[in-house]
């Protein structure tokens, strides 16, 4: 079955993230495909490469890294929601003037299409947020 | 077609789990996720809630979620089960669509 | 050229509601979710918005958000039929709690009862929650 999440919380701040993160790995774990996992309101901050947790705290971002790593899952952040928070890639960063970007590895920037066409395309969206 | 409703907060908190059992259709399905699990315990001033919901609704909780909050799965309703993140995905698998009540 | 969200082909479409149930300024919820509505409009599906709980809030007639330095949102509301996002639903029960009725709404909705909206959302096949 084919699967897309919805990820509307910060990392940290909310339980939002984490139960999004356990739930795709149940997901990769069933043999399902996860169709991709957007990243939307504080959601977005899932995808900073700069946040330094504790040694002892799970690193929320990495673990998301490590996912599109191995198993190849679409990680996309929305682009106005990400704008808003200060979250940039490359391109972003050089459009917008800004000295530096911090998107962590595996995640990309685009737009809320991303979002609808997974609802389009996937057999089930589950949403994660406050 | 069949609905899974999700609820992450506590009962004691916000109106969610009453939202959602308002608006539940009989035969779908509610899981309690997150803060929302403290509404699956018995012998609480919102157990009544939940164990009448019980007559036309399957009716979950996520036990990881149950267990980092220090209650285990002999303090929860009779009649509601117990699930891992695995059964999390087999809901969503069983039933058509998930709403999430945030 | 041919779209990724065009491989089912373009006879796609699918029953979007967008589920409203947060008072706007207090949080950002109420804004973004407008802002994927209006991103959704041009996927041509068959959207929806359901308004309920403190959802209502947010179509409350005479929002003046000089004072808190905040944008004030509620004409889009208004908008939304020029993206052909005709279906505003506002559940009575939710109005009549708040001490509001359809007058107090900035817009044209159709007030239905929660079991109507119930059924309704029953019949969705994709539900995003913000």
């Amino acid at each position: 079955m084919k699967y897309g999440i919805l990820v509307n919380e910060g990392p940290y701040q909310h339980q939002a993230s984490d139960t999004a993160y356990q739930f795709a790995k149940a997901v990769l774990d069933k043999g399902h495909e996860l169709y991709r996992v957007f990243f939307y309101h504080d959601g977005v901050n899932n995808g900073t490469r700069f946040a330094v947790p504790p040694q002892d705290d799970r690193k929320i971002a990495e673990l998301w890294s490590q996912m599109a790593e191995a198993h190849g899952t679409d990680l996309v952040v929305c682009i106005a929601a990400a704008q808003r928070r200060g979250l940039l890639d490359e391109g972003e960063a050089k459009r917008q003037g800004k000295d530096g970007n911090n998107i962590a590895p595996g995640f990309r920037i685009s737009g809320l299409g991303q979002l609808i066409e997974a609802g389009i395309q996937c057999d089930r969206l589950v949403v994660f947020g406050d | 077609m069949s609905m899974l409703h999700t609820v992450n907060k506590s009962p004691f908190e916000r109106n969610t789990l009453v939202s959602c059992l308002g608006h539940a259709t009989a035969g779908s399905a509610i899981l309690l996720i997150e803060d929302g699990v403290y509404g699956a315990l018995e012998g609480t001033a919102h157990s009544d809630l939940l164990r009448g919901a019980l007559a036309d609704h399957s009716v979950y909780v996520l036990g990881p979620d149950l267990n980092a909050r220090g209650m285990t799965d002999d303090q929860v309703i009779e009649g509601v089960s117990v699930v891992d993140y695995g059964g999390f995905v087999d809901l969503t698998e069983k039933h058509e669509k998930v709403q999430a009540w945030l | 050229m041919s779209e990724p969200w065009e491989e089912e082909g373009p006879g796609t479409v699918k029953k979007f509601m967008y589920v409203n149930r947060k008072a706007p300024y207090g949080t950002i919820y109420a804004l973004e979710s407008l802002e994927v509505v209006l991103i959704a409009a041009a996927f041509e599906q068959d959207v929806s918005m359901a308004f309920l709980d403190d959802g209502v809030y947010q179509l409350k007639k005479g929002q003046d958000t000089k004072g808190i330095g905040q944008k004030n949102f509620s004409p889009t509301y208004r908008a939304l039929e020029g993206y052909d996002v005709e279906k505003l639903y506002v559940e009575a029960e939710s109005l009549a709690e708040r001490g509001l009725s359809e007058d107090d709404l900035l817009v044209p909705v159709e007030v239905m009862s929660r079991e109507a909206l119930a059924e309704l959302m029953n019949e969705q096949e994709v539900i995003l929650s913000f």
